[in-house]
This record gives structure tokens, C-alpha cells and sequence, in this order.
């Protein structure tokens, strides 16, 4: 009896206290430290990249990096579990409000920028497109490829799943052309992939479909389409060099936040990863660095 | 001090056997305890509404219900002739050698794990549907029935297959001594005698397809739209048990969307506990008629 009692207890207890590990000190200023690190799915590979550059160049600190989405890692930063939260999107009011009650202030600091592809198979004569008619494509008013000058074909939309932040920029950006009173949305059929993989093996495939994904994630075996915001405007392709002219319509920054203005080991880390030589394997990893943004 | 060990030992495996009655009774609570909520906090009407677009607060499930059943009732369709075929080939017809090759051989196909048939999905079924019925894309019901008649046929199998090695050898041995064929005997006499366990063997891969996950995510296409014409099933749908698998990471725990994902939860355990039942009393049935001839 005692043992169903300790099961129950156990069942419950796990079910009610949100796990949280031991929280870092982040005000550690000692030589040794432990940074840790969570949040966007995006961001997570080029946060890995730098975490295990920055271990090779400094052993003595130890970082550890997770994805799970930003906004896990927003609310691992407001609970403190976390030292920085990487994040595709900005930190929203609520949750600004929340890190306040919780008494600091969350800082921001742009570590790369992220431009979205979209993509079609190889095969497609399609090349160039206005993002209202991406628009349109992706709400289903436009169901044929002939309709945009290409061939006598259905369109098959793919998108990444609704958790993805990438899902929800594309639909603001995107869809709803950046116009926040605009309640259209993803066509019903739009086929909701769970992976990057699914999106490319499709879109490699079927000469249909039409996809989008960060641009670090575009291989050569599809087809990137250039855009243009108005059909008067150039059609350009998505590139470091035309996302940091700002000609490429959909790009978007990608984040770190802290626990108020950093310090010690943190401050080190974050300045290293705006540093111009942190800042080159962001084209390694197909993001756009920041440098050159300015 | 032997009867003592013995006792203890005995009160162990009691307890063994009670623990899978606790364990459902303590999952059946959880998920009422999480999906009872989303009947309060979405007005019912709305959760018939045909559209599935969580993040936007639209909560329709019917697109969901609708998509597992129409993937369930197909793979069976599929599953059933070839699972009972297979049995009445081993259990009947196969030589000794080969019964001996395929037993093994089926048992190895219920081993693969599903994410394994679902990337040979991806990789080589949904192309090959797309060009074989020439349809605007491969990731289709039907390339989701295919794949989890795959999966459980092995089941299928397996019960048939004991069901009718459970007829007595005399019942054959007095059909062919009325001049029956092997054909007529299997068609006239074991099959109807091993009825009720063939039964419960489709009962238990219905079973097995509503509650398969990952192949089904990977190659269904997951676009909530409701299947109400035959077209359907060539066209995407979204299960259930993808709906849950894909929005549980990222959902905030407690949020209206968590509380209808365990609401779906709730209907497919509702459903499975329908086709288990079902499956039991079948083979109760059995059982008391079996005591009435002896």
C-alpha cells in the first residue's frame, strides 16, 4: 500500500512542479563560469556553433546550449533558470511585465540576422513573385500555377508546423502583408510539415509545391524564388548581401536576452559573439552577420 | 522463514498484476483532470467548427476526428486480407520450412520502429503515389493507410494466426473426410471456427492504427481539412495523434490549447477503450459458447 502511495505521490508531484534546475548565478564573476543558454529552434545551431567556438578559446567556461522554441526561452529567462534566452522573435509586454514582477529587466541584443526563402522545385518555370501573390498563394486565392505564369499545375502549399516561429512570422510578414488589422490567414489545405526535411524532400520532389524556410536551411536542390514587396519594385533574391541592404522583403533579426545589462562571464561572451570574427560563422551556417548591417 | 520469502514474493507479483489497473485508472484521471477544462473554456459549438487553426483560437477537432478515422477505416481495409491472408497461409497452407521463414519474418516487421516506415514513407511511397494517381502531392490518406496497414498487419497476423491454430485438428480432419477441399475446409470450417479470434485480431489493429503517431505525422500531410468526399482519401488530412504529438512541445501548460489537446487526447483514449471492449467481448463470447458444446 505504502508503494501505490509513494507511485501516486511521485505521479503527481511530477506532474505539478514545473521542472527547474538549479539556477545559475549570473552575476558570477569568477574565471571559471557556467552559461546557460536556451530558446529558439532557429537560433540553435549558430548558438551551438559559438558556444563550442567560445569553450575551444576560453576552457574554463562551460556553456550549455537548448532549443525548445523562443518562447521557452522566454519563460526560462523570467523564471531564472536561464542566463540568456535566444529568441526568432522580440520579447513581448506581457512577457516584459512578467521578468519586472520578477524583478529585473530583460536586455536585448541583436546577435544575427535570418532571411526566409521561399522555394519551389527545380522544375517549376516560376522565378519571381510579389509578396502579395505569395500572399494570396498561401490564403488560396490563388490555386493554379498558371495563374502566375507558370505551368498548367495545382498548388500544394507547405508550411512548418503552428508552434514554429517561423509559422508565425511568415503569417504576419507574409500573409497578412506585415498588417496587423488583417485576420486572413494559412488556407485550410496548406500541408503542415513538422520538419525543415519534410518541407525540402516535398518541394525536391514535386514540381506542386511551395515552401518557405530560414535561409540557412535552403539546399541546392530547390529553387529559391525572388520577391519583390510591390510588382513596380526589382524581384530580388534572398542573399547576406541583399538581406543587409534591406532590398530582401522578408528577413528578420534574431535575439539574445539577459538578465538586466550583463556582467562577468555573460558580458564576455555576448561581446565576443557581436565581434566581428564571432560573427563569420553566422555565413557558415547560412544566417546573414551583423556586421555588415551597418 | 521460507513462507515468509514466499509471502513476500506472492504480495509482489499481486502487486505487479494490480499496478496496470492503477496506472490506467491514474492516466484516465490526468487526462480528465487536463481535458475537461476545454469544455468550459471553448463554447461547444466552436470545437464543431470545421477549421483547426489553434493559434488563431480556432478549435474545430472535427477536421481531426475525421482524419483518424478515415486513415484507421482505410488501413484496415487494406490490413484486413492481407493480415488474414498471411495467417490462413501459415497457420493452413505454408510447408514447414517456409512457416518457419515467415513467423520470424513478421515478427521482425512489427519490430521496425514506425519513424523507420514513415522516412521510407517520405523517401519512396509518397513520390511514387504522386506519379502512380497523379495527384497534386503524394502526402496523402492514402499513403497514411498504406503505411499503417504496414504496421498492423504484423498484428493482424500474429492473433489470426494463433486463433486458428486454436481449432481443433479434428474439425479439419472431418471436413476432408466429407470430401471437402483445403480451399472449401478453410473457407467452410476454420475460418468460421477461428472467427471470433480473427475478430478480435482486427480489432486490435484498428487499435493499433488510430493510435500510431509518427509514420502518420510524416506522410499524411497534416492539414486539418474535414474528409467528406470521396476524394478525400487522396487528398491531405490531419489526425488526431498527430495534432497532439506536433502542438505539445511548444504549447504554455494550462493554456486553452493545452486543454484541448488533452481533450483530443481524451477521445482517442475514449475511442481505443470502444475497440479494446469491443475486441474482449468478442472473444468472451467465444469463450462461453466454447463451454457450452464441451
Amino acid at each position: 500500500m505504502v508503494f501505490f502511495l509513494l507511485i501516486i505521490s511521485l505521479l503527481l508531484l511530477n506532474s505539478c512542479t514545473p521542472q527547474s534546475p538549479k539556477t545559475a548565478n549570473p552575476q558570477s564573476k569568477s574565471s571559471s563560469a557556467y552559461i546557460q543558454n536556451k530558446g529558439s529552434d532557429t537560433l540553435v545551431n549558430l548558438a551551438l556553433a559559438w558556444a563550442e567556438q567560445y569553450q575551444t578559446l576560453f576552457p574554463e567556461i562551460e556553456i550549455s546550449v537548448t532549443g525548445g522554441g523562443s518562447g521557452t526561452g522566454f519563460t526560462a529567462l523570467i523564471n531564472g533558470t536561464v542566463d540568456i534566452a535566444n529568441a526568432s522573435r522580440q520579447i513581448k509586454a506581457e512577457e516584459v511585465q512578467q521578468a519586472k514582477a520578477n524583478g529585473f529587466e530583460p536586455v536585448e541584443f541583436t546577435v544575427a540576422n535570418d532571411a526566409i526563402a521561399v522555394i519551389v522545385n527545380p522544375g517549376n518555370p516560376v522565378s519571381q513573385l510579389t509578396l502579395d501573390q505569395v500572399s494570396k498563394i498561401y490564403q488560396g486565392k490563388i490555386n493554379n500555377w498558371q495563374e502566375v505564369g507558370g505551368q498548367d499545375r495545382p498548388i500544394v502549399r507547405l508550411s512548418r508546423e503552428t508552434n514554429s516561429g517561423t509559422h508565425v512570422y511568415f503569417l504576419e510578414t507574409v500573409i497578412r502583408l506585415g498588417d496587423l488589422k488583417n485576420k486572413s490567414f494559412f488556407s485550410a489545405d496548406t500541408l503542415l510539415l513538422p520538419s525543415s526535411e519534410g518541407i525540402f524532400a516535398e518541394v525536391r520532389d514535386n514540381p506542386n509545391a511551395i515552401g518557405y524556410d530560414g535561409l540557412g536551411y535552403v539546399t541546392p536542390e530547390v529553387k529559391m524564388i525572388a520577391l519583390a514587396k510591390k510588382v513596380t519594385d526589382p524581384y530580388v533574391l534572398p542573399s547576406a548581401t541583399t538581406v543587409t541592404d534591406s532590398t530582401y522583403p522578408i528577413s528578420r533579426s534574431l535575439y539574445m536576452y539577459t538578465h538586466g545589462q550583463p556582467s562577468g562571464a555573460i558580458k564576455d561572451y555576448i561581446d565576443w559573439i557581436l565581434s566581428p570574427k564571432a560573427q563569420q560563422y553566422t555565413i557558415q551556417l547560412g544566417f546573414v552577420p551583423l556586421a555588415a548591417t551597418k | 522463514m521460507k513462507n515468509k520469502s514466499e509471502a513476500i514474493i506472492t504480495r509482489g507479483i499481486k502487486i505487479a498484476g494490480f499496478s496496470s489497473i492503477i496506472f490506467l485508472l491514474l492516466i484516465f484521471a490526468f487526462l480528465m483532470k487536463e481535458g475537461t477544462p476545454a469544455l468550459a473554456e471553448v463554447p461547444v459549438g466552436e470545437l464543431f467548427n470545421p477549421r483547426w487553426y489553434p493559434i488563431e483560437k480556432y478549435f474545430g477537432i472535427l477536421p481531426l476526428i475525421g482524419g483518424s478515422l478515415m486513415v484507421t477505416f482505410f488501413s484496415i481495409l487494406i490490413a484486413l486480407p492481407f493480415g488474414v491472408g498471411t495467417a490462413v497461409y501459415i497457420a493452413e497452407i505454408a510447408p514447414q520450412g517456409i512457416k518457419q521463414l515467415l513467423k520470424p519474418v513478421i515478427e521482425i516487421l512489427a519490430g521496425i520502429p514506425s519513424v523507420v516506415l514513415g522516412f521510407i514513407g517520405i523517401q519512396v511511397l509518397v513520390p511514387f503515389t504522386r506519379r502512380f494517381l497523379d495527384l497534386p502531392t503524394g502526402l496523402t490518406a492514402f499513403s497514411g493507410s498504406i503505411l499503417l496497414a504496414l504496421i498492423s498487419i504484423p498484428t493482424i497476423v500474429s492473433i489470426a494466426e494463433d486463433a486458428l491454430y486454436a481449432v481443433p485438428r479434428s474439425y479439419r480432419e472431418a471436413a476432408i473426410a466429407l470430401g471437402a477441399s483445403k480451399w472449401e475446409t478453410i473457407l467452410g470450417v476454420t475460418l468460421p471456427a477461428a472467427r471470433t479470434g480473427v475478430l478480435t485480431a482486427v480489432m486490435l489493429g484498428i487499435g493499433r492504427s488510430l493510435g500510431e503517431t509518427m509514420a502518420v505525422m510524416m506522410v499524411t500531410g497534416n492539414a486539418p481539412v474535414i474528409p467528406n468526399q470521396w476524394m478525400s482519401f487522396f487528398l491531405p488530412i490531419r489526425t488526431m495523434t498527430a495534432t497532439i504529438a506536433s502542438e505539445m512541445g511548444e504549447v504554455a501548460s494550462g493554456s486553452t490549447h493545452y486543454h484541448v489537446l488533452f481533450f483530443i487526447g481524451i477521445i482517442l483514449f475514449v475511442l481505443s477503450l470502444i475497440i479494446n471492449v469491443t475486441a474482449s467481448w468478442v472473444s468472451f463470447r467465444k469463450r462461453t459458447r466454447e463451454q457450452l458444446v464441451s
